[in-house]
């Protein structure tokens, strides 16, 4: 039976593409139309951190139930993440050579604090990967999982907020909330935030039904 | 398990360590050729920046050469005798002292011979001093911990920095930002926000990794 947020979800972000592409927006210097890349990028982000958080939620609770199920869970919300990482780096890229003139660029905190993420979800999966002992991976894996997560959000959330960001909002730069981000933008951009969010719950609802499968099948 | 006081441990730490002097002397000599190696390359920097990222490039690479040993050495025979006489939370904490004590001395070495052999550029000589003490101090917590880590997964020394770079680097941002400030000579109060960011990752990283130790300690 597919369940209805799963649909809502589809939905949500159909509409966001359709209407995101359509509705006006406000006319800045610089920014001009790649102003809507808030509709897609952001709300990617925003899935790929809700997941990381799912991640770390599952592997708190492995290591208070000591169970398997939270070990896969916690695994599969950190690919899912990691997934999302791309298109949300590939639609910053490009938005950054339309507005900066260049895809990457070592000045911007949140570009560095992205890239260290990727990097230590990318450890977290060696890591796992260097592990036979299926209980032994669960702790060990969940421990590395907490850390890293405390880290990355220093890394993301504090770290950025010291120094000038390129990014609108910060350092100066033009504001979205300043430009009635109230009225046009919000009617698109919470709508994709949750649709983005139901999808990647969606994803991860399957690849965990996968590998239960795959599971089952090995042990036949 | 039996109760043994925290002092007793950091004690053993130190009786295992200077047992065997070829490791503290292996690293002594680790650290002068590096420094040195570095001064033969760059003859004279001009640039703080360039002076100040060599810097902390060398004591990143000695400080994860000094503690992936710290529980690299313990072996399975040895872990079961821990589990046994230890409490995970002393067991912990006396390694993440030891290894304070340890890097702190060992910054401290490493600005001195970096300083001689380099020069010295530091205008607020206090103020490094106490960036160089509370960076060590936070990558000792991180690093036991990784350590312990890598120790339980296959005992590999490039398994540990694959695990440590990433979680140490908004820690080596902070300090090479901070460091750099008292490279240049700024006021205390410009500086003071990033002192204060410092401490408080000391503290987060040093509870982390006393709490989520517990649960690496059962095999």
């Amino acid at each position: 039976m597919i369940k209805w947020w799963k649909i809502l979800g589809a939905l949500l972000i159909l509409y966001t593409i359709v209407w995101g592409l359509q509705n006006s927006v406000p006319r800045l210097d610089i920014l001009n139309e790649t102003i809507r890349n808030v509709y897609y990028h952001v709300p990617i982000w925003f899935a790929m951190l809700f997941q990381m958080g799912v991640s770390v939620w599952f592997a708190i609770k492995q290591l208070s139930k000591n169970d398997l199920k939270s070990d896969i869970l916690s695994d599969q919300a950190a690919q899912v993440g990691l997934f999302f990482s791309i298109p949300g780096l590939l639609t910053g890229c490009m938005w950054a050579k339309f507005t900066w003139g260049t895809w990457w660029t070592f000045e911007d905190p949140k570009l560095n604090g992205v890239a260290i993420a990727v990097l230590i979800y990318l450890a977290y999966f060696i890591l796992r990967s260097s592990i036979i002992d299926e209980l032994k991976r669960a702790r060990i894996a969940a421990v590395y999982n907490i850390f890293a997560f405390v880290m990355m959000n220093v890394f993301i959330m504090i770290l950025p907020r010291l120094t000038d960001s390129l990014h609108p909002g910060n350092g100066g730069n033009a504001k979205f909330a300043q430009y009635d981000m109230d009225s046009n933008l919000r009617t698109v951009f919470y709508p994709a935030v949750i649709g983005w969010i139901l999808m990647s719950l969606w994803i991860l609802d399957i690849k965990y039904r996968m590998t239960l499968l795959k599971q089952k099948q090995h042990e036949d | 398990m039996i109760s043994v006081p925290l002092t007793h441990l950091i004690k053993k730490e130190f009786l295992i360590e200077f047992r065997q002097k070829s490791t503290l002397a292996g690293i002594f000599v680790y650290i002068i050729s590096t420094v040195f190696v570095s001064a033969l390359c760059f003859k004279k920097i001009i640039n703080p920046t360039v002076w100040n990222a060599l810097f902390w490039v060398i004591f990143l690479f000695i400080t994860i050469n000094v503690s992936s040993k710290s529980f690299l050495q313990e072996t399975k025979g040895k872990g079961l005798f821990n589990y046994i006489y230890y409490n995970p939370r002393h067991f912990i904490i006396s390694k993440i002292i030891y290894n304070m004590l340890l890097m702190a001395t060992l910054s401290l070495l490493t600005f001195f011979f970096y300083s001689w052999f380099v020069g010295s550029m530091v205008q607020n000589m206090g103020m490094y001093l106490l960036c160089l003490l509370f960076s060590s101090t936070a990558f000792s917590g991180v690093l036991s911990l990784m350590s312990a880590i890598a120790s339980k997964a296959s005992n590999n020394i490039s398994l540990m920095a694959i695990l440590s770079f990433p979680v140490l680097m908004p820690l080596i941002l902070v300090s090479v930002k901070l460091s750099k400030f008292a490279i240049d000579g700024l006021a205390w109060s410009v500086s003071f926000k990033y002192l204060l960011i410092l401490v408080m990752l000391n503290f987060v990283v040093i509870a982390l990794a006393t709490l989520l130790f517990n649960y690496l300690w059962k095999d």
